[in-house]
């Protein structure tokens, strides 16, 4: 990592009308980080993607490109190129034609052109592609012509608008761990916005989770997960049992929890008001035959599957229990549990640190 | 979907396929009535009256007098050219002035004033040609509202006439076809995806690179579309360089009104007709070979 | 519904197109030229006889034109110029021989009627009768241009801009009769005509910078005259005292080498379907009260005899003072077009509009 960051942003803050889509956010870029931003729809993340790549100017705020202001500076002179969501691949270009095209916008043409389209397309696993037209490929390599077309460019900052969102599952899987390996191999740094959790897990090395305008948390996929430090983070990264109650009192080693649903449980949290909502991820709970074979947890109730939901690794079961609402834990795939039935009885347990407490 | 008329004749023999024959030589029957009656049939009369020479009074014999005499008057195809050369260039400033305005309307007019843009380029033509041409003149003549205008400005020291030259008449025809090249143009253009203008941009192209390179592209089958209607329109048009054009504004459709109306010569003008119609049949084609363009996807894609 | 409708207009349809209202009250379909046929008149025929008439305007081309197309079907009675008609009738064949004996002779100023008769005569046939007549000459606007007597003046160099006149033959034969010569004298002798032509064509050629716009209807030159856009025009008398009746200073001038005298007439057509119609029309026409209040909307006096004493005092008046006994001595009366001669104008009148 170098001293400066390549991008930085600082209190940038975009209204329309009076309403902040964007609000005082201030995050960096290290060079050839993966740097994503996770956020449902509405939340502003596309809003502040497009100020970056300077399709929109920011109300107030600073955005640098390694320590270079780039208010004043229009987006053809930008350091910043982007993979669009619908990929905005030119049509009636080839394939040659469409990585070529920022190429002569440079100034670049003729052999010495030609030679680092053909370079890249190499790299990115389509040599020999440069004559077909953009329309007889298929949506991963269609992809790959976009990525190719930022890339060689050289630019400090490649963004991408969540440009696997087109993609059949199969191929969504794939292109992930395809981007993330171009990501390294090419050490740009990327920027990635999505709404789509498991998208920026896998390939990030930091994930900014964001929710009406502002950041929520940054950090890496594995802090956001574990740690989540807001309600919306806990909920929104990854799966959870979602419980809402009332704090009954600080004890060692945890809190008091009294559910809305009556049962009473330990968990940790901070700042805990009147009420609270608790996050309980599915893989996180404990799945005995009888409560005796839990003791170790200080949570441990006895319950009846109501529902298996098969789906191989990540199947879980639906447990119905005296004072809680129905909830999901995950069945591991296993030992004595492993061929469990609906209408079993089941006891089940966790532990108070994987029961997060945050404030309604 | 299987062709339907291989299906058909596959079971010519069965009662279904048969029905299906009769709904489709149904179908088409209007069509070919349509071009039949209403396009073929005066074309194959006015070919063979074009051909047709007179001897003497209701003496007529076959040959292509007609044609020679088109060839070997300088008058007949000095306006010929004049019309085609005029046309052409009425098309290409249409295209420039409308260029604009549809790429206005399709890609930057935003909520209620989209449909409004479209109304005020539209209103013009609820009032009839010859409505629109008066207007014109009312405003371009010597004692019209232009004229007044300069000279009460001090622009003017006395009466300008600005009408009957070739500069109306061309101003005439140019106002005449321009919604004809804005409806195509704005069809064309806003089913750019606004992304790819983007993209033009992001990727370091300036306004000029991205208009020559993705906009006018994505644009070039209304363009072509746009433009074939508007020099068919201008180069057929009539009341308009009567009107406008004045003393020196001879249009090739006044050469063949005066033949069929005043001179009574129909097989001339037949050949003139038959010209007028090779003319603009070839610029069109000639058109579509320098731009690329197939004229079946033209007419698809608009 | 909707396709019953749709049955139904379309039989409503195909009934109006084959019943094309012969089935209607007796009609009479009229060509004729603005203002012959005014409404009063029109009315009043109809509630004499019953007849109603469709009036169809027109001028000479358009009505050779419009017969020609359809082999003289299409109209009952038609008002050709009588100097146009032997010529189309020739080469067309658009119209059929009269039946005098259905004429109220005594209704025509004698000479006329006779003038006429002479004029579209056709193998012992008559094939036209005199109804409005008039002259073409001068319409000038005396302040502005008071140096126009002949039609030689419109040329002249203090008139750029200022003129205008029509791309027909009045104007060719004008200005041939401005220049000294005699068309009327050289109509049987095509290479003499297709000199005199050729002479014309380069005068008007010369003249062209002198003309404003060449007129086409007769609103068009009222206008350019009103506004003062032109001085001095080639035009109909009844266009320079309609002028004359706003603005004092316009004024129709016989021009020095002679007004061009025309005939308006009644022809019928080949293939007319109501012959007796057309001449009751005719017979109504040439009544004197009747004439004269077609005089009054045309602006022009009539071959009906009696009429003169009717027509209102202000035409008369115009009349009087744009032709003084000897212009009316000097008027160039047209005798009948020979076939051909209109084809050697019409391409003569092409290049002058062409030339720049």
């Amino acid at each position: 990592m170098s001293d400066i960051a390549d991008l930085s942003l600082i209190a940038v803050t975009k209204r329309f009308g009076g309403i902040a889509a964007v609000d005082a956010v201030d995050f960096e870029v290290a060079q050839g980080e993966f740097f994503s931003i996770l956020g449902p729809s509405g939340c502003g993340k596309t809003t502040l993607m497009r100020m970056i790549a300077g399709f929109e100017s920011p109300t107030s705020g600073d955005i640098r490109i390694r320590g270079v202001s780039m208010l004043a500076v229009p987006a053809n002179k930008r350091p910043v190129n982007m993979v669009f969501q619908s990929l905005a691949l030119f049509p009636m270009m080839s394939v040659g034609e469409n990585i070529g095209y920022g190429l002569a916008c440079a100034g670049v043409s003729g052999p010495e052109a030609a030679e680092r389209i053909a370079r890249i397309l190499d790299r990115v696993g389509l040599s020999g592609f440069g004559p077909r037209a953009v329309t007889q490929l298929s949506g991963g390599q269609r992809q790959r012509v976009a990525i190719a077309r930022c890339l060689v460019l050289e630019p400090t900052l490649v963004l991408l608008d969540e440009p696997l969102g087109a993609l059949d599952l199969k191929l969504r899987e794939h292109m992930k761990i395809e981007l993330k390996q171009l990501q390294s191999a090419f050490n740009t740094t990327f920027m990635y916005i999505t709404h789509d959790q498991s998208e920026a897990l896998v390939m990030s090395d930091r994930v900014a989770v964001m929710n009406k305008g502002r950041f929520e948390q940054v950090g890496t996929p594995r802090e956001l997960y574990h740690n989540p430090k807001t309600s919306f983070v806990a909920g929104f990264v990854g799966d959870a049992n979602i419980w809402s109650g009332s704090a009954a009192g600080a004890i060692a080693g945890g809190t008091r929890l009294k559910l809305a649903t009556g049962a009473e449980v330990t968990g940790m949290g901070t700042g805990i008001d009147d009420g609270v909502r608790a996050y309980l991820r599915p893989e996180a709970i404990a799945l005995a035959g009888s409560l005796d074979e839990l003791s170790a947890l200080p949570n441990r109730f006895p319950g009846t599957v109501s529902t298996v939901l098969f789906d191989g690794a990540a199947s879980t079961l639906v447990i119905d229990a005296a004072g809680f609402p129905p909830l999901r834990a995950t069945l591991p795939q296993a030992g004595p549990l492993a061929g469990i039935e609906a209408g079993a009885a089941v006891a089940f347990g966790f532990t108070p640190e994987a029961l997060k407490i945050f404030p309604a | 979907m299987a062709n339907p008329k291989i299906m058909a004749s596959a079971r010519t023999l069965t009662s279904e396929g048969l029905g299906e024959r009769l709904g489709l030589f149904l179908l088409i029957t209007p069509a070919i009535l349509w071009l039949g009656l209403l396009v073929i049939l005066p074309h194959v009369e006015i070919g063979i009256l074009s051909l047709s020479q007179r001897i003497a009074a209701r003496v007529y014999t076959i040959g292509f007098g007609n044609y020679f005499e088109f060839l070997s008057e300088p008058i007949y195809w000095h306006t010929f050219a004049r019309t085609a050369l005029l046309s052409i260039l009425v098309t290409a400033i249409t295209l420039v002035i409308s260029f604009p305005v549809a790429l206005y309307i399709a890609k930057f007019a935003v909520g209620k004033s989209k449909p409004i843009l479209f109304l005020m380029c539209l209103i013009p033509f609820w009032a009839s040609e010859l409505v629109r041409t008066l207007g014109w003149m009312m405003l371009l003549r010597e004692a019209g509202v232009v004229s007044f205008l300069l000279q009460w400005a001090g622009i003017a020291g006395k009466p300008v006439e600005m009408l009957y030259s070739d500069g109306s008449l061309v101003l005439g025809l140019v106002y005449g076809g321009m919604l004809f090249m804005i409806v195509p143009l704005t069809n064309a253009l806003e089913s750019l995806e606004n992304a790819q203008i983007e993209a033009g941009y992001d990727l370091g192209g300036t306004n000029f690179t991205v208009l020559r390179k993705i906009i006018i592209p994505h644009a070039m089958p209304g363009i072509v579309a746009g433009a074939i209607i508007v020099f068919m329109l201008t180069v057929g048009n009539f009341v308009t360089p009567v009107m406008l054009g004045g003393k020196n504004g001879l249009w090739f459709t006044e050469q063949i009104y005066s033949q069929f109306i005043t001179r009574f010569n129909w097989p001339q003008g037949s050949a003139f007709g038959f010209m007028l119609l090779l003319l603009s049949t070839g610029i069109v084609w000639l058109g579509l070979r320098l731009t690329g363009q197939g004229f079946s996807e033209t007419l698809r894609r608009t | 519904m909707k396709k019953r409708s749709f049955l139904l207009y379309s039989a409503a349809f195909a009934a109006l197109l084959t019943a094309g209202g012969a089935n209607a009250a007796e009609k009479l379909r009229l060509l004729t030229w603005a203002d012959y046929a005014p409404k009063e008149i029109v009315d009043a025929f109809t509630k004499e006889t019953g007849i109603e008439v469709e009036v169809t305007l027109s001028n000479n081309e358009e009505m050779i034109s419009k017969l020609r197309a359809t082999q003289g079907a299409g109209f009952d009675l038609a008002q050709p110029s009588q100097d146009r008609i032997t010529g189309p009738q020739a080469e067309f064949g658009i119209y059929k021989p009269l039946d005098m004996s259905k004429i109220k002779s005594d209704q025509f100023i004698p000479s006329m009627l006779e003038a006429a008769k002479k004029n579209t005569t056709i193998d012992g046939k008559v094939y036209g009768l005199p109804h409005v007549w008039g002259t073409d000459g001068l319409i000038v606007n005396t302040k502005l241009a008071p140096t126009v007597k002949d039609y030689k003046d419109i040329c002249a160099p203090d008139l750029v801009n200022k003129v205008s006149y029509r791309t027909k033959r009045p104007v060719v034969l004008g200005f041939a009769f401005g220049m000294g010569m005699d068309p009327f004298a050289v109509y049987g002798d095509k290479v003499a005509y297709q000199a005199m032509v050729d002479k014309v064509g380069q005068a008007m050629i010369d003249c062209k910078k002198n003309v404003k716009f060449y007129w086409d209807g007769k609103d068009q030159l009222i206008s350019g005259m009103r506004a003062g856009e032109v001085t001095a025009a080639l035009g109909w008398d009844t266009i320079g005292w309609r002028l004359n009746a706003d603005n004092a200073d316009i004024k129709f001038i016989a021009p020095k080498s002679g007004a061009l005298g025309w005939i308006d007439g009644f022809a019928i057509p080949s293939k007319g379907r109501n012959d007796d119609a057309a001449y009751k029309w005719i017979n109504f026409n040439m009544r004197p009260d009747i004439a004269a209040k077609v005089a009054a909307s045309a602006g022009n006096f009539t071959a009906s005899k009696g009429a003169d004493a009717l027509t209102k005092g202000k035409l008369k008046d115009q009349f009087a003072e744009s032709f003084p006994q000897a212009a009316i001595d000097n008027i160039k009366w047209y005798p009948a077009v020979p076939a051909g001669i209109e084809a050697i104008d019409g391409k003569m009148l092409d290049k002058v509009k062409a030339a720049n």
